[in-house]
């Protein structure tokens, strides 16, 4: 993917071999990955699926799920998310990467989800997942980059368990494309946001970050996320929404609302 | 220069607070209901990077309060905000805050029938810090931002912190 890799790990298996091992695992998982779906490789299933060369069908079954996941994210974001996107040549090409982003770390997380007494934080270019085993250990203290000075932080966000990811310009020559107006988005400069799992929440980052002024209403739609919108301006709008299953007083609690958080979106 | 501390409590699904609020460089405070005094003034401690930051975890006060160490700044303490009125009920929450940091959430008042010990997350609470920082005195131990290319990488924020905590 050319993004850096950093893994954070504290307890049981921070510092041995086994803790070493799952982070080969996780690199090699991460790497699979790219293989299968970059689209800067001509090479990958991805490239040679959008020049026709294959079908979905003669791929790995983890392509159908991603472009599943991804035509879902287009639905609920009302044509703003896509998974169709121009090229480096204007051309509109297949391009799942709003979805694999999140959707590979969560993968290649697994791994160090086995590492017992182990805390992990893991980050891929700034989206990441994060666990905390103990409840008496720290948060994972993560810093929300400054989307107009990335030496600076704008906010911290303290997570004990979840995923972080962050859409935006800051350092991409290329733009994110509004899928309803073929335009960039204007009047936002970052998304954050905090979910139970780092797909949906690189999906609705990268979502919210393509609907520009309407970024933060609809977050509001989405159950169970944390979000930091920072405008073009520099002023912020931050927000939180209960999960869904949570009907209130007196209520049934659903399946959904479950400690610890559930590991996909309901 | 004085230091304003936003704060909201996140996706905690039985104690629904909904901020959203926008902010300016010179807002206001601002809480559903009430407000809450600003930090002291003063610097943060720059400890080392790392796990040691003593970020709140927002869990309810039955439970435990702050987790983590606090920092070492001298001047600590407690902020009782006001009650939200949710569409779930009643919500007061006070906040211990030491050298400009939340230390310490602890729910004064919550919607009763609720069951919060499902319903609580372990998400964030996110601490707004109007003045940016850098990483050092930040204790941050990622740095979550758009995605970087590898060039790009060698003067984030997050390189810095993988180099500091070689």
């Amino acid at each position: 993917m050319g993004m850096p890799i950093s893994l954070a790990l504290r307890g049981r298996h921070a510092a041995d071999a086994a803790g070493r091992a799952a982070w080969g695992e996780a690199m090699a998982t991460l790497h699979d990955v790219d293989r299968v779906f970059s689209t800067y490789r001509r090479t990958s299933f991805v490239s040679r699926l959008d020049r026709g060369e294959v079908a979905l069908a003669d791929g790995p079954p983890e392509v159908a799920e991603v472009l599943a996941l991804g035509e879902r994210a287009a639905r609920e974001s009302y044509g703003a998310f896509r998974t169709r996107l121009p090229g480096p040549d204007g051309r509109e090409r297949l391009d799942p990467s709003g979805v694999v982003k999140g959707w590979a770390v969560e993968r290649a997380a697994r791994w160090l989800r086995a590492l017992e007494g182990t805390d992990f934080a893991l980050s891929a270019g700034g989206d990441m997942v994060v666990r905390t085993l103990d409840p008496a250990s720290p948060a994972w203290r993560i810093g929300i980059e400054d989307p107009h000075d990335p030496r600076r932080v704008v906010a911290v966000l303290p997570v004990r368990t979840g995923a972080v990811a962050t859409s935006g310009t800051a350092h991409r020559g290329e733009h994110l494309v509004d899928g309803r107006t073929g335009r960039a988005p204007e009047g936002v400069a970052s998304v954050s946001v905090v979910a139970s799992s780092l797909t949906w929440a690189d999906i609705d980052a990268t979502a919210a970050y393509a609907l520009g002024p309407e970024a933060a209403d609809w977050l509001r739609t989405r159950p169970g996320r944390t979000a930091l919108v920072v405008w073009a301006d520099g002023t912020t709008t931050s927000l939180a929404v209960p999960d869904r299953g949570y009907a209130g007083p007196g209520r049934p609690v659903s399946r959904c609302a479950s400690s610890p958080p559930p590991a996909r979106a309901c | 220069m004085k230091r304003i501390v936003l704060w909201f409590l996140s996706t905690v699904s039985a104690v629904v607070l909904l901020f959203g609020y926008h902010t300016s460089t010179s807002s206001q405070l601002a809480t559903a209901s009430g407000s809450v005094g600003p930090a002291p003034t003063g610097t943060t401690t720059s400890g080392g990077g790392g796990d040691g930051g003593g970020g709140a975890t927002g869990t309810p006060a039955k439970r435990r309060s702050a987790a983590g160490t606090a920092p070492k700044a001298a001047t600590t303490h407690t902020v009782t905000g006001g009650v939200a009125q949710t569409q779930w009920g009643p919500v007061q929450l006070s906040l211990t805050v030491a050298g400009g940091k939340v230390t310490a959430v602890h729910v004064l008042q919550r919607p009763s029938g609720s069951s919060m010990d499902d319903q609580i997350n372990s998400y964030a609470l996110p601490v707004l810090i109007q003045e940016t920082l850098s990483a050092q005195s930040a204790q941050i131990d990622m740095v979550s931002g758009a995605t970087v290319t590898s060039g790009g990488y060698l003067q984030s924020l997050q390189s810095a912190l993988d180099q500091a905590n070689l």
